[in-house]
């Protein structure tokens, strides 16, 4: 039970939310430890700021004197779900940052023999950990382990919910990509003039619903794109939920055109189709490929300028042709490589160290 | 001979079993039933009202009587005992998270003195034997403890109960709550047992076909949360259905049958409920105080006392069930007081267990939500909570204080503001929404068969 009565200054969650009175518990960043990531709302502008100065900071530090920034300090990596790119970057993050990690995962673990989260969580805190890298299966699971512990939790990807450090990796790629220099000044009109479209599997992508609460407040105009089956119309709520938490005018807009949306896209980030939390629900694949699929021929057609963005894992040949991925275009590979940039800066803060 | 003498002095009332007389007096009744809201004393004897009278017309009684036996209800307001005909009591089998004594005691602080038990406890109650277990004098019932055992062998769907050796041994009713009686065929045979038996089969309204894997109400709140979402069409499907098939019975076997729709929650369920009254189809429903306060936004940071089923759902359904509270739609209100044990509900939202207790904000609740934010007279809401569940399930000389009904009254202080505080809850469980949330109304005394089970 969170009952946070003030909000930290500058939290997107401080604002008008609390006086709904049919609700009785708002999303307050403060009733968590300092340094959670456990959502992007909870991220104020000037916070995304100082994350991505910090990432920019330890980035050009020498490789001696980052590897004392954190050094003796203990951070548990809880995997409850696969990962490939998110575990090992956050690994090799903490790693570069002097942290001696430990990794528990549900295959290998008294998970396996029931153990809840809060157990698992109270038992690594008692062995020395100080903030929690999780990736879950359920949507919400990183505020509950954040609630139970009390310690900094980051989350890395929590059922179709989130996965905030992605949202910020994304941002670097593109401020390096699209011109404006990894140091760029961070604020509203950052992403002015810039339009990223999301496409495809958007109902069950914490990926998109990340970078759609977050882009928005960084002056992007944000085009989902998908068929009804893989995006709801429910998405267009995140613009009240934005505008009524963070004062954002609705930026955030279905076109269900693909070509279409290809036309104005600044940036393209294109999402696998999530075959695992489709649940019987009817997709024609040949279809979907024929409407969806970002190849070569429409690529140059509509957007031969644009970004290619993917958060990985690709399916070749699906959402995305290896000839795109591989491409000039494609910014695919450096944005995995900025992920380690962003998780050594979430990675500081959340142990109160400025990076 | 000199006892005898004594004896003989004391007020005929005391010779007969000790406590059997109690006067509530200083109080204004409401007796919506009777059409009563005035100042008067209430007198109940050997378990029935006794007398309900002007102030000064039992001022001689008064006098005689010890304070012991009085209550003092000034300021108060003295009306029936409130029924509420969907707990869930967890006994037997799920004791660590109530037991009836515990969720009778918390209907008691909640002003109940009539609670309807849920037959999915462990084992499903669904025989004359394992109702007659619940209903034992041994499981300590501080109030009137009722029962609704499974419409079907183990609430399995398939094959209906013994309805007749179960209304024999008191059953009230007949429900798979927790989940619908899906297939059409086993409803129409217990809604066609049912009618015979003059009961209700009361239904849990869930199309299950359509909520597999979901954990809230769908819309705009699941999709930002990431969680899959019911739809209100799970709901009105299985009401359309069902009132389908009581068209059907009445058209072709010319019997009349009882349904009643559980914890009606959307809009499209309650237009449906609606037109059906209207053509004059016997069909009653409930709504639970949750539905009409909250909204799926409160489950916040995937707060798991959030979590029910039917879900909390969006402003416009929230909104329905208040008009179709005020509209007479609804018929009763009733709490789905459903408790867990907190380690039970300290899990990943999408595997916490559903409900939540609601014995004892119910009637803070009404006050606040119906009687002062929506302007309903508080007789309205007092009927909503006695006489019409009463009438709702037939129990006769309950819900009402006529002379000769049962010695069940509630005593309030109907202009208290207080907060409830799940730490100070009668309840095993603490799975409320509520915990510090504004109450309207405070209960003072619980009376139940004529003995206070309850001062607050």
């Amino acid at each position: 039970m969170v009952a946070a009565t003030e909000a930290a200054p500058g939290r997107f969650s401080q604002s008008k939310s609390h006086t709904n009175p049919r609700s009785n518990h708002e999303s307050s960043a403060a009733a968590y430890a300092p340094g959670s990531l456990l959502a992007v709302e909870h991220l104020s502008v000037a916070d995304v700021a100082e994350i991505l100065a910090g990432a920019t900071r330890l980035e050009q530090m020498a490789a001696a004197e980052r590897a004392q920034v954190l050094a003796d300090r203990t951070v548990a990596l809880l995997f409850y779900e696969s990962s490939t790119r998110t575990r090992t970057s956050f690994e090799l993050a903490a790693k570069s940052l002097g942290v001696t990690t430990t990794l528990v995962s549900d295959k290998s673990s008294s998970i396996e023999k029931g153990e809840s989260l809060k157990d698992t969580g109270l038992t690594l805190r008692a062995l020395g950990a100080e903030a929690i890298v999780l990736r879950h299966p359920a949507s919400g699971a990183p505020f509950l382990l954040a609630r139970m512990t009390g310690l900094p939790v980051l989350n890395a990807g929590d059922g179709m919910h989130q996965h905030p450090s992605q949202a910020l990796l994304d941002v670097r790629t593109m401020l390096i990509r699209l011109g404006l220099g990894a140091d760029a000044v961070i604020d509203e009109k950052t992403l002015d003039g810039v339009t990223v479209v999301i496409v495809g599997d958007i109902r069950h992508s914490r990926v998109a619903r990340s970078n759609a609460l977050m882009l928005p407040r960084l002056g992007a105009r944000v085009v989902l794109c998908g068929p009804p089956e893989l995006l709801p119309e429910e998405a267009l709520g995140l613009n009240a939920y934005l505008n009524a938490n963070a004062g954002a005018s609705p930026a955030i807009e279905i076109e269900r055109d693909f070509d279409a949306a290809l036309r104005g896209a600044t940036v393209v980030m294109m999402l696998r189709i999530q075959k695992e939390r489709l649940e019987g629900a009817a997709l024609d694949l040949a279809e979907y490929v024929e409407r969806y699929q970002l190849h070569e021929a429409r690529l140059a057609a509509l957007a031969p300028r644009a970004l290619v963005m993917h958060p990985g894992p690709i399916i070749r040949g699906l959402e995305i042709t290896g000839e795109v991925a591989d491409g000039p275009q494609s910014a695919i590979e450096q944005q995995v490589a900025q992920g380690l940039a962003v998780r050594r800066a979430v990675l500081a803060r959340a142990l109160g160290v400025r990076g | 001979m000199v006892g005898t003498e004594i004896i003989w002095q004391l007020p005929i009332f005391l010779v007969d079993m000790g406590m059997s007389e109690l006067l509530i007096h200083g109080g204004r009744v409401i007796d919506p039933e009777q059409g009563v809201d005035a100042a008067r004393d209430v007198l109940l004897r050997d378990g029935r009202v006794a007398a309900v009278e002007t102030p000064g017309v039992l001022a001689s009684l008064a006098n005689s009587l010890p304070n012991s036996l009085q209550i003092d209800a000034t300021g108060c307001v003295v009306a029936p005992g409130l029924i509420d005909i969907h707990v869930h009591l967890r006994e037997p089998g799920q004791t660590h998270k109530e037991t009836i004594a515990t969720g009778t005691a918390a209907a008691a602080a909640g002003g109940f003195t009539t609670v309807v038990a849920m037959p999915n406890t462990t084992p499903v109650n669904d025989s004359v034997e394992s109702l007659r277990w619940m209903l034992a004098t041994e499981r300590h019932a501080l109030v009137h403890l009722l029962a609704m055992p499974a419409a079907t062998v183990g609430s399995n769907g398939c094959e209906i109960t013994d309805f007749d050796a179960l209304v024999r041994a008191g059953a009230v009713g007949f429900t798979d709550d927790g989940k619908p009686v899906l297939e059409d065929d086993v409803m129409r045979a217990a809604l066609m047992a049912a009618a015979a038996l003059d009961v209700p089969v009361s239904q849990h309204a869930e199309d299950t076909r359509l909520t597999g894997g979901c954990s809230m109400n769908l819309g705009t709140v699941a999709f930002r949360l990431g969680l899959r979402g019911m739809p209100a069409e799970a709901e009105a499907r299985i009401v359309e259905r069902d009132l389908r098939l009581l068209r059907e019975i009445e058209q072709a076997d010319h019997v009349r049958p009882h349904l009643h729709v559980q914890h009606v929650s959307t809009e499209l369920a309650l237009r449906a409920i609606r037109a059906a009254k209207k053509a004059g189809l016997y069909v009653t429903c409930e709504a639970a105080p949750h539905h009409f306060t909250l909204t799926d936004e409160a489950i916040g940071d995937y707060d798991t006392n959030a979590k029910m089923n039917p879900p909390l759902r969006a402003e416009e359904d929230r909104r329905a069930v208040v008009d179709a509270l005020l509209d007479g739609t609804v018929d009763c209100i009733a709490t789905d007081h459903a408790p867990h044990a907190s380690h039970e509900k300290e899990v990943e939202f999408d595997r916490a267990p559903n409900g939540i207790t609601g014995l004892e904000t119910a009637l803070g609740l009404a006050l606040r939500v119906l009687h002062r934010e929506n302007g309903m007279p508080l007789g309205q809401v007092l009927r909503l909570m006695s006489a019409r569940p009463a009438e709702v399930l037939r129990l006769r000389g309950r819900g009402d204080l006529r002379v000769g009904s049962h010695a069940d009254v509630v005593v309030f202080d109907a202009g208290e503001e207080w907060k409830f505080a799940v730490t100070g809850s009668r309840s095993k469980s603490r799975n409320s929404p509520f915990d510090g949330a504004a109450m309207l109304g405070r209960v003072r005394a619980t009376v139940c068969a004529g003995r206070v089970v309850y001062r607050g």
